[in-house]
């Protein structure tokens, strides 16, 4: 392919691909579903904002207050486009991922559940996508139900169908996986739903920073992302919500900015998005967040789903040639670029230490996802996952770490 | 071979010498570190003068939580139970010879936890014990 990109030209856009470990070690990510590194577009653009434009938003009049608001929500606008919203108002920033979960599980869920009914999840949730809804069961009476995973990672679609029969009122999931690295069929899931008269809240932490997401193709009600999972900063994320729904959900956090007046006993909300985002919120990091936001637009996401395909399909082929490691998730075609798998015998824990000496991050324990550890009866795993700046002699690294494992446990 | 993982590490880790559980026992403790699934029970008989005479561990988990429970019990055998009570971090991280980032002291400070929990007979075992 003559338009591939480079991924040598992409990893010296990330500054921090330079660092070396220790004395001639250099350091080999394998954690960008924990969260992403940073090109420098993102970081010039947050260090420019704070020496030039730093100011509060929304009613200052001066020139640094405008040009501070003016920066904040063209990021919301550029954060919309890539997620094809119908519009920027649609975009509400939160702290992350969980925080935009459990805004949906405090207002729209509160507002509209009554005791008894179904809500939806899968089990392959991670912790942000199980808890506020054991909160809301606990508090509302609400009953929660599950979507199996199979045994090669799969949900099953069929059990789906049965609890659509239920009538429930929301079904909550994760668009992929961040222990198994599943891409669940979304616009399926949500179909689904929609026929069953349910509403639909999509988990993209892990499918908007690597694959090409569009809320209007998908029709999905509500979609939660991180930034930093996406090349951006940490502290901020996206609630994506309908505006139907929007609108007619009850303001969350109370504050400045989410209020039209208040009087000494009295307030009337802010319109939406502004009705969400109480007190101050992360300014230069949605500065940062848009930049990121133009770089992986630049680099195409078609590309770069393209490009994580190759090295996880490398990556499984290589891994599975190792004596004693089982992999676990389903196979490349369906999955992004993480591979979790458990190596006989060694702890995941002691698995990361020895790869670490090579200057390999990886991740050990279980993900923030419990429920599906104990599923496949392990405690913790040990996971490998890739980005835009993965390359293949990185596998390659990998694998003869592990070998390296074998040999001091063995 | 890195600090972490020095031979006597390893050694303790694939051949343990107090690993078992001891019947009947006077002390009996056991916890978990939920972040990794590392488990530790730990079993003692202290004689008369409240002087510990036999330790033992069990458990699954990592290396360092494994290691550092092997050369713990190992360390305790014959001293008062006052002077266990007082055991402090340092003391693991003595044994084990390496310094550990945040992450795996946690690991290598469950077995003290789960000892000072059990001599203190306490109901929970509290981070505050290896502080």
């Amino acid at each position: 392919m003559i338009d591939r990109f480079d991924v040598q030209e992409v990893r010296r856009d990330f500054p921090v691909l330079d660092r070396e470990i220790r004395p001639g070690v250099p350091l080999v990510y394998l954690d960008s579903t924990a969260t992403s590194q940073k090109p420098q577009a993102v970081l010039a653009a947050m260090d420019a904002f704070y020496r030039e434009n730093n100011a509060n938003i929304h009613r200052g009049v001066h020139t640094l207050a405008e040009e501070a608001t003016a920066m904040y929500e063209s990021a919301r606008e550029k954060v919309a486009k890539f997620i094809n919203a119908p519009a920027a108002r649609q975009v509400v920033f939160t702290r992350n991922t969980s925080e935009a979960i459990n805004l949906v599980a405090y207002t729209w869920a509160r507002a509209n559940l009554k005791p008894g009914d179904l809500v939806i999840l899968t089990e392959m949730e991670h912790h942000s996508n199980l808890v506020p809804w054991h909160m809301l069961a606990a508090e509302r009476g609400v009953d929660l139900d599950f979507i199996p995973v199979t045994e090669d990672g799969l949900l099953d679609l069929d059990v789906y169908r049965q609890l659509l029969t239920r009538d429930p009122k929301l079904v909550s999931f994760t668009h992929m996986s961040n222990v198994l690295g599943t891409i669940t069929p979304a616009a399926e899931i949500i179909r689904l739903a929609h026929e069953a008269g349910a509403v639909t809240l999509l988990d993209g932490a892990q499918s908007v920073p690597h694959l090409p997401v569009d809320v209007q193709a998908l029709d999905v009600d509500f979609l939660a992302f991180s930034a930093h999972k996406m090349l951006g900063p940490t502290g901020i994320g996206v609630l994506y919500g309908k505006a139907a729904l929007l609108d007619a959900m009850p303001p969350f956090l109370g504050g400045g900015d989410m209020i039209k007046t208040v009087h000494l006993r009295s307030f009337l909300p802010n319109t939406v998005p502004h009705k969400f985002e109480a007190g101050t919120p992360a300014i230069a990091e949605a500065v940062g967040f848009g930049a990121a936001v133009d770089y992986l637009s630049s680099l195409g996401m078609d590309k770069v789903a393209a490009h994580e395909h190759e090295i996880i399909a490398y990556a499984l082929e290589r891994l599975e040639e190792v004596p004693g490691l089982q992999l676990f998730g389903p196979s490349a075609e369906h999955k992004g670029g993480v591979a979790s798998f458990v190596f006989d015998g060694v702890h995941p824990h002691d698995v990361a230490q020895i790869l670490d000496r090579d200057g390999i991050a990886v991740r050990a324990g279980h993900h923030c996802a419990q429920p599906l550890h104990e599923k496949f009866g392990i405690p913790a795993t040990t996971r490998a996952s890739f980005y835009v700046y993965s390359t293949k002699p990185e596998v390659d690294k990998l694998i003869e770490g592990l070998y390296e494992v074998k040999k001091i446990f063995g | 071979m890195d600090d972490l993982y020095r031979e006597q590490i390893i050694e303790h880790y694939k051949n343990p010498q107090y690993r078992g559980r001891l019947d009947p026992h006077d002390i009996y403790f056991e916890d978990d570190n939920p972040l990794c699934g590392d488990h530790i029970e730990i079993t003692l008989r202290v004689d008369g003068s409240g002087v510990v005479e036999e330790a033992a561990f069990d458990g699954r988990g990592c290396a360092i939580s494994q290691a550092s429970a092997d050369l713990l019990v190992e360390s305790i055998i014959g001293k008062p139970l006052d002077e266990v009570k007082s055991l402090t971090k340092e003391h693991v991280l003595g044994l084990l010879g390496i310094e550990l980032g945040p992450v795996r002291l946690k690991c290598a400070l469950l077995s003290l936890k789960v000892l000072k929990a059990g001599v203190y007979g306490l109901g929970e075992a509290s981070d505050d014990l290896v502080e």
